[in-house]
């Protein structure tokens, strides 16, 4: 029983430490998919869908509703700054970059103005459970199955709807879909909202686990960085496996050192993939393919 | 009467600003810097120090950035890697004969060989401009939370305890040893004319770095790897020495704000932190030395200014100026302008 509680520990750090890399990552990884530029501000709509989230659950709104509300308002913001921004710079990604990062300074630094340095958060909610000599958090369990589900969700949504087949056509080549009549500014626009939405959703799930700053969103974009790193380019071959493998890294490192320590694990993994696989998983599981 | 060839260097294809009137401007510049201290107090010109304590670390920047065409956010991870070496070697070694000058050269040391190593395996994995912008910047972040999580007893090297959150603080000021008594360098006028020798040496051997064959390769390398490597140059060699350059730039930035304001903390390392080099240099104008050089002091003396009314309301400024320039101006203010003014001097005459 004893050696059958310390594997379940392990696998429920692993399974928590996947589900943190898919949901911190998953947002950043569309936008990156499609576009080839990484959100530096992305930190900032994962902290605007919980600012939401928890401001609407203390108003009364059911908690997964509120988590909707959350990721509905980031991806609505994450339209309009596609807007403003982004969508001039789609000639030049370099750029686009450095633009997210000061819209991120405004979004840390406004919302510190604005609503102060931390706002009252709310409870973890559905309690815990024991095996062996632990206990866990059951809302854990359920960050998982929603892992899981976005992933599900997101292969759908890529795959099966018309959508999906402009968004892939614009990806694997853009002026040529543009050419076949496809509205590639609108499959962008509609990309980044996504993105923001999805990092909305990510902010909603963990602000009953965590305390709410302006800064929250920088916890975040490591873990993000780093999973989209290792990843590459596609999310189902890229994202999930290499959240799959860095969370068996994370969980490890964590649970004999430390937080920290599965952190810093986190950086040694991804500067040494980096070095073997320059396209990440993704690139090599496609020239396996190929 | 010819210069001796290096001289020669310091004008070329790779910077802006020749001829005369350039460099009778900058005299005049440098004439007023080394008079200033003569017409402020010591606090006064302390604080200018801080100004140019940062424009090592702008200028490293703009070398791997604007000249290399390679992002690298994690600047400030060198900054603080230098300014906690500073600390460590002298709170334990103290300041005695010239100590502090060795422990500047190791900390600039410790940064390079940092560098060195985390370039080898980014260039050489050869990762895309945008993965090597969010690597470096992620080190960073894992850099300042590994500092920030050291405040038990039981983090010291030697008798340095690194003090978390709360930084390390009480280590000597840099010490000149001198015939009939150390020169101590305290943030008055004496470092002033040092960090201000620094700074004009660094910027002259940059802009001889940028116009040599290295710098023209660089260029190249930024303008078009792929033309660059075909005409033989391994370009992973030629980034990563920039990058190293740039990197013990930071580091100097860092050995030299540790010693002057005698404290480091892990928030030098923030994302907060980080933002700002890239703030200062994309401001005043990548692509080139002087645009940086003075884009940063414009910049920060701009946010110092901004700072009485709450460092937040600063920090939003500069998010606006760093949004508008890459919208409105993506070369740079100075740069856009200096190219205006010399299109109109050139049509007129």
């Amino acid at each position: 029983m004893d050696v059958l509680g310390s594997v379940f520990g392990f696998i429920y750090q692993c399974g928590d430490a996947f589900a943190f890399l898919v949901l911190a990552a998953c947002g950043l990884a569309v936008i990156f998919g499609m576009m080839g530029v990484i959100n530096l501000a992305h930190g900032e709509f994962i902290m605007c869908g919980a600012y939401v989230t928890v401001n609407a659950n203390r108003a009364g709104v059911p908690l997964p509703l509120a988590v909707l509300c959350g990721a509905l308002v980031a991806g609505l913001i994450g339209l309009v700054v596609e807007r403003i921004v982004v969508r001039q710079l789609y000639e030049r990604p370099m750029d686009t970059i450095v633009a997210t990062w000061g819209l991120s300074l405004i979004a840390t630094q406004g919302t510190l103005i604005v609503l102060g340095s931390s706002v009252p958060g709310v409870g973890v909610p559905l309690g815990s459970f024991t095996v062996g000599h632990y206990s866990y958090s059951t809302y854990r369990l359920v960050l998982i199955v929603v892992a899981l589900a976005v992933l599900a969700g997101l292969y759908l949504a890529f795959n099966k709807t018309r959508f999906g087949v402009l968004a892939r056509a614009t990806i694997q080549v853009p002026h040529m879909a543009e050419a076949l009549g496809v509205d590639t500014k609108f499959v962008y626009s509609m990309t980044f909202a996504l993105g923001a939405a999805l990092a909305g959703l990510t902010g909603g799930l963990y602000a009953p686990t965590m305390t709410i700053v302006p800064t929250m969103g920088s916890t975040f974009i490591m873990e993000a960085f780093v999973t989209v790193v290792v990843g590459g380019a596609d999310i189902f071959l890229g994202t999930a496996p290499a959240a799959a493998v860095l969370g068996i890294v994370k969980a490890a490192m964590t649970s004999w050192q430390g937080q920290l320590f599965g952190q810093i694990g986190l950086l040694f993994a991804v500067i040494i993939v980096i070095r073997v696989l320059p396209k990440g998983i993704s690139g090599f599981i496609l020239r396996e393919r190929s | 009467m010819r210069a001796p060839g290096f001289l020669r260097l310091l004008e070329g294809p790779q910077t802006l600003g020749r001829g005369p009137w350039f460099w009778s401007v900058a005299a005049l510049v440098l004439l007023a810097a080394l008079a200033y201290p003569q017409m402020a107090d010591g606090y006064t010109v302390g604080n200018t120090v801080y100004f140019f304590t940062w424009a090592f670390m702008a200028l490293g920047l703009c070398l791997i950035w604007g000249y290399g065409g390679t992002l690298s956010f994690g600047q400030t991870a060198f900054f603080g890697l230098s300014g906690y070496t500073y600390g460590v070697l002298t709170l334990n070694f103290g300041a005695a004969y010239g100590f502090t000058l060795i422990s500047l050269l190791a900390s600039l040391a410790v940064a390079a060989a940092f560098a060195a190593v985390l370039g080898y395996f980014l260039y050489f994995g050869r990762i895309s401009g945008v993965f090597l912008g969010i690597v470096t910047l992620s080190v960073t972040l894992v850099f300042e939370r590994f500092m920030a999580q050291t405040a038990g007893p039981e983090w010291r090297i030697g008798t340095a305890r690194l003090n978390g959150y709360n930084g390390m603080s009480g280590m000597p000021p840099l010490t000149v040893p001198w015939f009939g008594g150390d020169i101590i360098l305290f943030p008055d006028v004496e470092l002033y004319y040092v960090v201000l020798g620094l700074l004009i040496a660094t910027y002259l051997g940059l802009r001889i770095l940028v116009n040599s064959k290295f710098g023209n390769v660089l260029v190249a390398i930024r303008e078009n790897p792929e033309r660059a490597e075909m005409l033989g140059y391994d370009i992973r060699k030629y980034q990563l020495i920039a990058f190293v350059i740039g990197a013990a730039l930071a580091g100097l930035s860092g050995t030299l704000y540790t010693a002057w304001g005698q404290y480091i903390t892990p928030s030098s390392m923030s994302i907060t932190a980080a933002a700002l080099p890239i703030v200062w240099v994309a401001v005043g104008g990548r692509g080139d030395l002087t645009a940086t050089l003075v884009g940063t002091l414009t910049v920060l003396a701009a946010f110092q200014a901004l700072t009485i009314y709450g460092s937040q309301y600063a920090l939003v400024v500069m998010g606006v100026l760093l949004v508008a320039t890459v919208l409105i101006a993506p070369e740079g203010l100075i740069v856009s302008l200096a190219r205006v003014f010399g299109r109109r001097r050139r049509g007129g005459a």
